[in-house]
């Protein structure tokens, strides 16, 4: 299903258009090695998003971890922890994205000893940024990188498959986000709540799953702020929205 | 290098150490040598050479952090403003250095590297209390092998922490020791610039108050028939300047010294009219 083209020559060049399968065709016409999920290689086709609120953010993700059709993980967690107060959603080649997230856990790590602190999540973001855009050729990571801190608040910055680094008051990635721009655009408001947050990230995600067949499973959130880390599950028949 | 064993001469000190062999009687031939009371004399020395240097006042005032140096003027062919001690290193940060002038320029070299690389790794500027930790670390390294000496060095950071919101003072001497400071002064007449220091309330005084008053520190404690002519170099950074560090600007820096030094002739003569009473 990864290496299927059709449909995804017209988004080349849109921005946000960060399917696995847009990107590839995109750099493939220019002519270079374009990364690829190797054969039988797993596959975070997914439904992500981070949404910030005033005091933290929320991030949200589905549970399908495929390979080809087969599903190898349908409960997988795809939110990861890098910091006391960081969070990162993974989509891409799970391989990839663990590595990564590894690694960025470490410096952030030795990075807040030498501080005395908290780090900033714009910290982790430009960690996770050198790693993803050093090695461009060599990886299909799609990561967002949202948390807490006492400069920002809550943020939310995208990492799609280039290696930019972009944030954003709300980023949403992964194979099915593709299927619900147009409903994020519209549903969502500055200065929304807590649970309002939640809500609008749980609603979307089910609208992703219910289209997209690399995203399903269950709906894990993860609320950050300042005084923790609150992880919430949504079976996969309580979701919000399905047909 | 590290590692050899110190030849010790027999009966005084090393080469050319002569008047002062008493002081390090062949346990001073290198840093990598410790003496019998504990010392390790190199560091003492290189102590030497910022004591033997213009004065370096430091104070955090309540809009910020302000540093002044008494830069002596050795030849009176030099141009104003060269052979600076208070450099910029980063947007939000700098240092201000007295003693041996020409490990100055390594070290700001180094400071400016480590801000950029943190800022280019990190995504942030480099806090203050890491800035000085590192330069700590860079002064300590220098102590620590037989083949280099320490920095002749004593290192001011002025620097804003974006997490905290405010400006702090820190110093590093050539041991490599560091702490945060109210108030700091080094270099020649040290102990009398940190009694006049102690005398300010630095919380109720502006970087502008606080230049001024560094400037009279530096007229007070100098002997006019004595010392060399100097120049008065400074460097901020405060709410102000929103928060960069800058060197003052030459108007205001002559108001602070012109100031300085009449405020030092007038208790002068307050003194003299008490003494004819």
């Amino acid at each position: 299903s990864e290496n299927s083209s059709s449909s995804s020559s017209s988004r080349v060049g849109t921005v946000g258009a960060e399917t696995a399968r847009a990107t590839m065709v995109d750099t493939e016409s220019l002519g270079g090695g374009a990364p690829r999920l190797k054969a039988g290689e797993v596959d975070l086709g997914t439904s992500i998003m981070a949404v910030a609120f005033n005091g933290g953010v929320v991030l949200g993700a589905d549970s399908r971890t495929s390979t080809g059709t087969y599903i190898a993980n349908r409960v997988s967690d795809k939110l990861t922890g890098v910091h006391d107060r960081v969070y990162c959603c993974r989509s891409g080649s799970a391989a990839d994205t663990q590595a990564i997230s590894d690694i960025v856990r470490t410096q952030l790590s030795n990075h807040a000893t030498e501080l005395g602190r908290l780090p900033a999540v714009k910290t982790a973001a430009s960690l996770f940024q050198r790693y993803c855009y050093e090695y461009k050729d060599r990886l299909m990571a799609g990561i967002i990188c949202a948390g807490y801190d006492e400069i920002e608040g809550g943020s939310v910055y995208s990492i799609p498959l280039g290696g930019a680094c972009i944030k954003q008051p709300f980023a949403i990635g992964g194979s099915g986000s593709t299927y619900i721009y147009g409903l994020c655009d519209s549903m969502w408001r500055p200065d929304m709540t807590r649970e309002e947050t939640r809500n609008f990230v749980k609603t979307a995600l089910s609208h992703a799953m219910a289209r997209d067949g690399s995203s399903g499973g269950v709906i894990r959130t993860v609320v950050i702020d300042k005084n923790g880390v609150d992880r919430d599950f949504t079976p996969g028949d309580k979701v919000p929205f399905s047909f | 290098g590290k590692g050899q064993p110190a030849t010790r001469q027999a009966g005084g000190g090393g080469r050319g150490a002569g008047k002062m062999s008493s002081v390090g009687s062949g346990y001073d031939l290198g840093c990598n040598i410790y003496s019998p009371d504990g010392r390790v004399f190199q560091i003492d020395y290189a102590g030497k050479a910022v004591e033997n240097s213009g004065a370096m006042i430091g104070l955090k005032c309540k809009d910020g952090v302000v540093v002044g140096v008494e830069k002596l003027v050795m030849n009176r062919l030099l141009m104003e403003g060269s052979g600076r001690r208070v450099h910029p290193v980063g947007r939000h940060a700098g240092i201000a250095f007295t003693g041996y002038v020409a490990d100055g320029r390594a070290v700001v070299s180094a400071a400016k590297s480590e801000v950029e690389n943190y800022d280019d790794y990190y995504g942030v500027d480099m806090p203050p209390h890491v800035l000085t930790e590192r330069l700590g670390h860079y002064f300590h390294a220098y102590t620590t092998y037989g083949g280099y000496r320490p920095f002749g060095l004593a290192t001011v950071v002025a620097a804003y922490d974006n997490e905290k919101g405010e400006a702090f003072l820190h110093q590093i001497d050539p041991a490599g020791t560091h702490y945060r400071y109210h108030g700091c002064a080094t270099g020649k007449a040290r102990q009398a610039a940190k009694t006049e220091i102690e005398k300010l309330d630095l919380s109720s005084l502006t970087v502008e108050e606080g230049l001024k008053r560094i400037a009279f520190i530096i007229h007070t404690i100098r002997e006019e028939e004595k010392d060399k002519p100097f120049e008065f170099e400074a460097g901020w950074i405060s709410k102000d300047t929103n928060w960069e560090f800058e060197l003052v600007p030459r108007d205001v820096r002559l108001e602070a010294d012109k100031w300085g030094k009449k405020r030092v002739e007038e208790m002068e003569m307050e003194d003299d009219s008490e003494d004819e009473d």
